[in-house]
């Protein structure tokens, strides 16, 4: 069943048009990437999908719902979960209490005055965050983690308001070689046992052609290739695109 | 008529001058070391001051006399910023953020003594200036030359410092700093040059505007306070960083207060004030500024949040003990300026409360003490609502101020925020100030009694420590409740709080309501601890007070605004009889800045690392 | 309340050596409280703080009062009333002064006036200005030296009302002082002249006046005259910029409290000739008693009285004689002693009303002169505070009776 139902999305900037026509939908457990060169639109169509821009026209549905132009927060409580390029997590709260807070956030319950956060959905944030391996730092201060482990972190925040669809803005970036295989396995592992839908973008070809169901290519805000991870990297203008990198995708 | 309004236009245009002067110093200060700098105004003094004693030696009475005694006036001032930047702010650039204004507070209070003592406590009538100390006819009105002078200084300061910043090295990497915080970060040892070079410019601006109104002003002790307001709103309504937006704000603000002069003479308290609402409410970012980064570069980041140790706990318990039993001990005096502390440190705390966890910084937090002891001192003056009902009341007039000021400040972001809200609150002002009939003006309320069971010192003593008590107990529950979660989710990343479904903003305001209805409390009691109660307690120095009792406390601690506030208002005390108090207490203040940058709250944590320190070198050095 | 006294005796037992010692002092000085705005307003409080020094130390000299020495212990109060409400408290409480005296700005001398009340405690309030301190808001234990705002306005209104000028126009600093001395000069002025009519107003923000605009917007009303009520720094700006614009050409100036030497010194050479004031003309007043003041002020401080330093003078000596005549100091007999003392002074003497509490001390009037590159008064008199006030039906009704 697809879970995100994207219809000729276009978004322009001062007479460029970032995103020109695009149109494409992700599956329940499916892993979507979605790549392309520096400015071919990824990041805007990205950030029109989770509300931080509105798109000019066409039109995004979520399990049917028309989202399209929804602020964040809205996108968010509709069951979408999000990871940053670069890592956004609560500074000055523990690594459980990342999770925690996104429980209660998920739960309807932030507006408590009395009772303290702290001993509210202790457990499913345990059991989230030994799901991603983070059990153990889980009362460490999210200022010193690991690089890597505050991907982690983020991920299990983003799991933890049952989203039906994951958006990855980059999910790899700034991590050494073989964290980012680790890192989409576990990925690709969790959502695929809780059917969750996944899109992300992506820039290491090899993450992309080791994790992905499906690729879809944009250049120039248009979608120029669409199909299995073979299927593109036998495509001619994905080849031609990637001239300089073809020998790292292949 | 038409010559009328041209001498009051070009008036203003004069009196812009100065002020654009003062504006644009703060102004590059601010872009490229973030530091909101307290101590501006007192630079612009001491410019004054210096411009007068140079122009009674130099060639007294000679015009090249008169202009060189103004550059090197603003050039000494100049090199008096670069040592307090070297000498002091250099040292706790990473300390948390506006920990650095506590700082500036410091040298304004060395700096007022300081200008005392050397230049005596006359108000010094500047020297005109030799030649141009008549009037030109214009239209059959009279402009004095002098203004005609200023007209056309500021436009050429702003054409040399566009010059300054488009066309040479240096300029360019101070934009680019403005702009790009990461860029600071990355210029490594250069960052130091540049910050000096950048006070050094933005001194000599300041020296230069208070050197420049000699011949209309003059030097006295009361300008430093006077002029740093007027220039935090130019700076904001122009926009942060940016020279050209502080130029037009300049004018725009001199504009206006020559015309509210001629329509609406009794304006002139608010008018500044209410222009800044007005601007920030359409243009959260001023006339010219953008949007920005409000980190300083190499901030720490924040700490870890945790409920108190048993340690702790017993600490909070011995302290609670000991109040309980003060009234046996302590002396009537002593009683009485507990009570006053306690107060205050609910304030403070209540001030902490947007400004820790909600990172939401105020600079005029004294309205909503002031509109609870407003509330409660009225419903006791004009309908004799006895004291109880007129201390319940107190939280929600201010917690009704609190919703709508809120409303419009949880919309804008860092300083902006905070001069907004210093704004709002000098509106508050101003109508307690003006409104006779109601407010009693300037001689406030008096005669507000106690009720007769709580009119013993000491019954209203534990009044006090419980209601107080209560609230700063009530407002910690809060911060480690799910709504204090919320509350520091929008202050850690809103990206992140958005993403996961949290109306930062509500939560923002929400918590900016709590906050007043808790100064409200504190200012309801105050009123009855004192029996009295006066526009000061809305003033920017209560405001102030509040500022300086959290951050010498340690914003990032809980407990930090409780032990600013005991610490700063028995300072206060202590050395007020002494006739150089303000030079002691701003001295204070800047060795403690220094040896503590997490504030008093957190000198316990720093010792415990310390020791921790210690012990682990120890055990190294056992093996 | 028991347990709390056996504690007290406990804590004294251990303090015993210093609360002896501070007994020991008290029994031989008499302590008075003082207050004032010594860091916000040092200018004007300075001159006064030699002057009650002056004071206090001729009193003392001369064998104190009651055969033991006067005690001044002075605060400064930062120009915040409840700072000051603070200070009397502590002053009363913990360095058990007998009485309270000082003050400067007319609020603050209110809310120590209203603590002295509260708390049963005489205050002789030195230079506050405003009327209600003896009148609307008057109490039992609250005195007043200086003539108020309607006195002063009254002494000036008379001089005004002699003029041929119909059209005026006023500035005054933005507070409840200037609000007044403009309310009571206008009703004044229309008592005795009722045809004037007051064509602008202006009120600049108290020492932060734009003088440019302000001279030009009352340049632009085109009065006859005008009333100032503007003093220190404001005044300085708004003359010299009035000068260059050409206010004052044509145009008579009256003016509250200008030929005080406080205000008027500082103008120097551009002090404004020919202007109405109230002021203090130390160097023309020839008489024994004030000549005998300006020699011994000389010789203490090497330096010319202004009319606060007389303020101050005038205060503790009115103080040592309320003390000598009450031959205590408890507050209902030095209260008893006030009402109706006269005493001597550099000024000529004057009156502690019965009725008001308020004193009979009057202020000069007359013209400004430059005179060797200074402002002087000339053409002056002595108007006595008692030829100036309502009648006593008058204050009755506006007096709270306690």
């Amino acid at each position: 069943m697809t879970v995100l139902e994207v219809r000729d999305l276009y978004k322009g900037f001062g007479g460029v048009q970032a995103v020109a026509g695009i149109s494409f939908g992700v599956a329940e457990g499916e892993l979507l990437a979605m790549i392309g060169p520096n400015g071919a639109g990824k990041s805007t169509c990205f950030n029109m999908l989770n509300g931080q821009l509105r798109p000019d026209g066409g039109s995004v549905h979520l399990n049917g719902r028309d989202i399209t132009g929804l602020p964040p927060r809205d996108v968010s409580r509709l069951g979408v979960g999000r990871t940053f390029q670069i890592t956004a997590t609560f500074g000055s709260m523990t690594v459980a209490e990342n999770v925690q807070t996104t429980l209660i956030a998920h739960h309807r319950g932030l507006r408590g005055l009395w009772r303290p956060a702290a001993a509210l959905h202790r457990d499913a944030a345990m059991a989230l965050l030994e799901r991603v391996g983070m059990a153990e730092q889980a009362d460490r201060a999210c200022g010193v983690l690991a690089y890597g482990d505050l991907k982690r972190v983020e991920l299990a925040v983003a799991l933890a308001n049952d989203p039906m669809l994951l958006l990855m803005d980059e999910p790899t970036a700034g991590m050494a070689p073989g964290e980012r295989v680790e890192l989409m396995a576990l990925t690709a592992e969790i959502t695929r046992e809780r059917n969750i839908a996944v899109l992300f973008t992506e820039h290491d070809m090899d993450v992309v052609f080791t994790h992905a169901d499906r690729v879809i290519v944009l250049n120039r805000g248009k979608l120029i290739a669409e199909g299995t991870p073979e299927d593109v990297r036998a495509n001619r203008r994905v080849r031609e695109l990637y001239l300089g990198e073809s020998a790292e995708a292949g | 008529m038409t010559g009328q309004i041209v001498v009051q236009f070009l008036t203003g245009l004069a009196s812009a001058a100065s002020l654009f002067l003062i504006a644009a110093g703060l102004s590059i200060i601010f872009g490229v070391t973030r530091i909101v700098n307290f101590a501006h105004g007192s630079l612009y003094m001491l410019g004054a001051f210096i411009a007068y004693s140079l122009t009674q030696r130099l060639a007294a009475g000679t015009a090249y006399g008169f202009w060189i005694s103004v550059l090197l006036a603003a050039f000494v001032v100049a090199l008096i910023g670069v040592v307090i930047e070297i000498l002091m702010l250099r040292r706790i650039y990473r300390a948390p953020e506006l920990f650095q204004l506590l700082a500036t507070f410091g040298v304004v209070l060395v700096v007022q003594d300081a200008a005392l003592w050397i230049w005596g406590p006359v108000d010094l009538m500047g020297p005109r200036a030799p030649g141009l100390d008549s009037a030109v006819d214009i239209l059959g009105q009279r402009l004095p030359e002098y203004d005609i002078a200023l007209i056309v200084i500021s436009p050429v300061v702003l054409g040399l410092l566009w010059l300054l910043f488009h066309r040479t090295r240096w300029g360019i990497l101070v934009r680019a700093a403005t702009q790009d915080r990461e860029m600071v970060g990355a210029l490594g040892r250069n960052q130091a040059w540049l910050f000096t070079s950048v006070f050094f410019v933005g001194a000599f601006l300041a020296g230069l505007g208070g050197a420049i109104q000699l011949p209309k002003g003059g030097a006295d002790l009361l300008i430093d306070l006077n002029v740093i307001a007027a220039a935090f709103v130019v700076v904001v309504v122009g926009g942060m960083g940016s020279i050209t937006g502080a130029f037009l704000a300049a004018i725009l603000i001199g504009e206006l207060q020559a015309f509210a002069v001629l329509v609406l003479p009794e304006s002139t308290l608010v008018i500044m004030f209410l222009a800044m609402a007005v601007v920030l409410v359409v243009r959260p970012w001023g006339l010219l500024g953008r949007p920005m980064g409000e980190h300083a570069p190499g901030q720490a980041a924040e700490p870890l949040l945790r409920p108190a140790t048993p340690r702790a706990r017993l600490a909070w318990a011995a302290l609670i003990g000991l109040l309980l039993v003060l009234p046996l001990i302590a002396e009537d005096f002593t009683l009485t300026l507990t009570i006053e502390i306690v107060i205050l440190a609910l304030f403070a705390a209540s001030l902490h409360f947007i400004m820790g966890p909600g990172g939401m910084v105020s600079f005029g937090h004294a309205a909503y003490f002031g509109l609870g002891a407003y509330g409660a001192a009225l419903l006791a003056t004009t309908l004799n609502t006895p004291m109880e009902l007129a201390l319940l009341a107190a939280p929600v007039v201010a917690g009704l101020g609190a919703l709508v000021f809120g409303w419009f400040c949880v919309r804008l972001s860092g300083v902006y925020l905070a001069m907004l809200t210093l704004a709002f609150a000098q509106i508050a002002w101003s109508v307690v100030f003006q409104w006779y009939e109601f407010t009693g003006g300037e001689d406030g309320l008096l005669g507000i009694r106690r009720t007769p069971w709580a009119d013993d010192r000491i019954v209203f003593y534990y009044l006090v420590l419980a209601a107080c008590g209560v609230a700063i107990y009530a407002m910690r529950r809060m911060i480690f409740a799910p709504f204090g979660y919320a509350v520091r989710a929008g202050r850690d990343s809103r990206l992140r709080a958005d993403a996961i479904g949290i109306d930062c903003r509500r939560f923002d305001w929400m918590a900016f309501l709590v906050a007043g209805a808790m100064a409200g409390i504190a200012g309801g009691l105050y009123v009855y601890s004192k029996g009295s109660v006066f526009p000061d307690e809305m003033s920017i120095p209560r405001s102030v007070d509040g500022l300086v009792m959290v951050l010498l406390g340690g914003v990032q601690t809980l407990s930090g605004p409780i032990f600013g506030a005991a610490g700063f208002t028995w300072l206060q005390d202590e050395i007020s009889r002494l006739e150089y108090w303000r030079f002691i207490l701003g001295g204070t203040i800047i060795g403690l800045v220094l040896a503590f940058p997490q504030g008093l709250g957190g000198i316990w944590r720093q010792i415990e690392a310390l020791i921790r320190r210690r012990r682990a070198t120890g055990i190294e050095a056992g093996r | 309340m028991t347990t709390r006294r056996v504690f007290l005796a406990a804590a004294a037992a251990v303090l015993a050596a210093s609360v002896f010692g501070a007994a020991a002092r008290a029994e031989e000085t008499i302590r008075i409280g003082e207050i004032n705005s010594y860091t916000r307003l040092p200018a004007f409080t300075q001159p006064y703080r030699n002057g009650w020094e002056l004071a206090v130390e001729e009193i003392n000299t001369a064998g104190g009062v009651l055969g033991r020495k006067i005690e001044v212990i002075s605060r400064d109060d930062n120009g915040k009333p409840t700072d000051a409400v603070k200070i009397a408290e502590e002053l009363v409480s913990r360095d058990g002064v007998v009485m309270l005296a000082g003050t400067f700005f007319s609020h603050i001398g209110l809310a120590v006036a209203d603590f002295a009340q509260q708390k049963e405690v005489m205050f002789v309030a030195a230079e506050p200005l405003s009327d209600a301190l003896t009148w609307a808001k008057g109490n039992r234990y609250t005195f007043r030296l200086r003539p108020n705002t309607t006195m002063q306005a009254a002494m000036l209104a008379e001089e005004a009302a002699k003029l041929p000028a119909r059209r005026w126009a006023t500035i005054a600093p933005n507070y409840k002082y200037g609000q007044d001395a403009v309310a009571a000069f206008k009703a004044e002025l229309l008592k005795r002249n009722p045809d004037v009519e007051f064509v602008a107003e202006q009120w600049p923000p108290l020492f932060k006046i734009d003088a440019g605009a302000e001279a030009q917007a009352l340049a632009n009303a085109d009065p006859e005259a005008i009333y100032n009520v503007t003093f220190g720094g404001d005044l300085a700006k708004f003359v010299r910029e009035g000068k260059l614009r050409g206010l004052f050409e044509g145009r008579e100036v009256v003016s509250l409290l200008s030929g005080e030497p406080e205000y008027l010194d500082a103008l120097k050479d551009e002090a404004p000739a020919g202007w109405i004031v109230t002021g203090y003309p130390w160097y023309a007043i020839d008489t024994p008693e004030h000549r005998v003041f300006v020699n011994a002020y000389r010789a203490k401080f090497n330096d010319y009285p202004r009319l606060g330093s007389v303020v101050g003078y005038n205060t503790f000596k009115a103080i040592a004689a309320i003390i000598a005549k009450a031959g205590s100091t408890d507050t209902d007999k030095m209260i008893a002693a006030a009402e109706g003392i006269t005493v001597e002074s550099p000024t000529g003497p004057f009156i502690f009303r019965a009725i008001d509490h308020q004193a009979t001390m009057g202020a000069y009037v007359g013209r400004t002169a430059l005179k060797d590159g200074k402002g002087i008064m000339v053409d002056w008199f002595y108007a006595d505070g008692a030829d100036y006030m309502p009648s006593e039906e008058e204050i009755r009704q506006m007096r709270p009776s306690n």
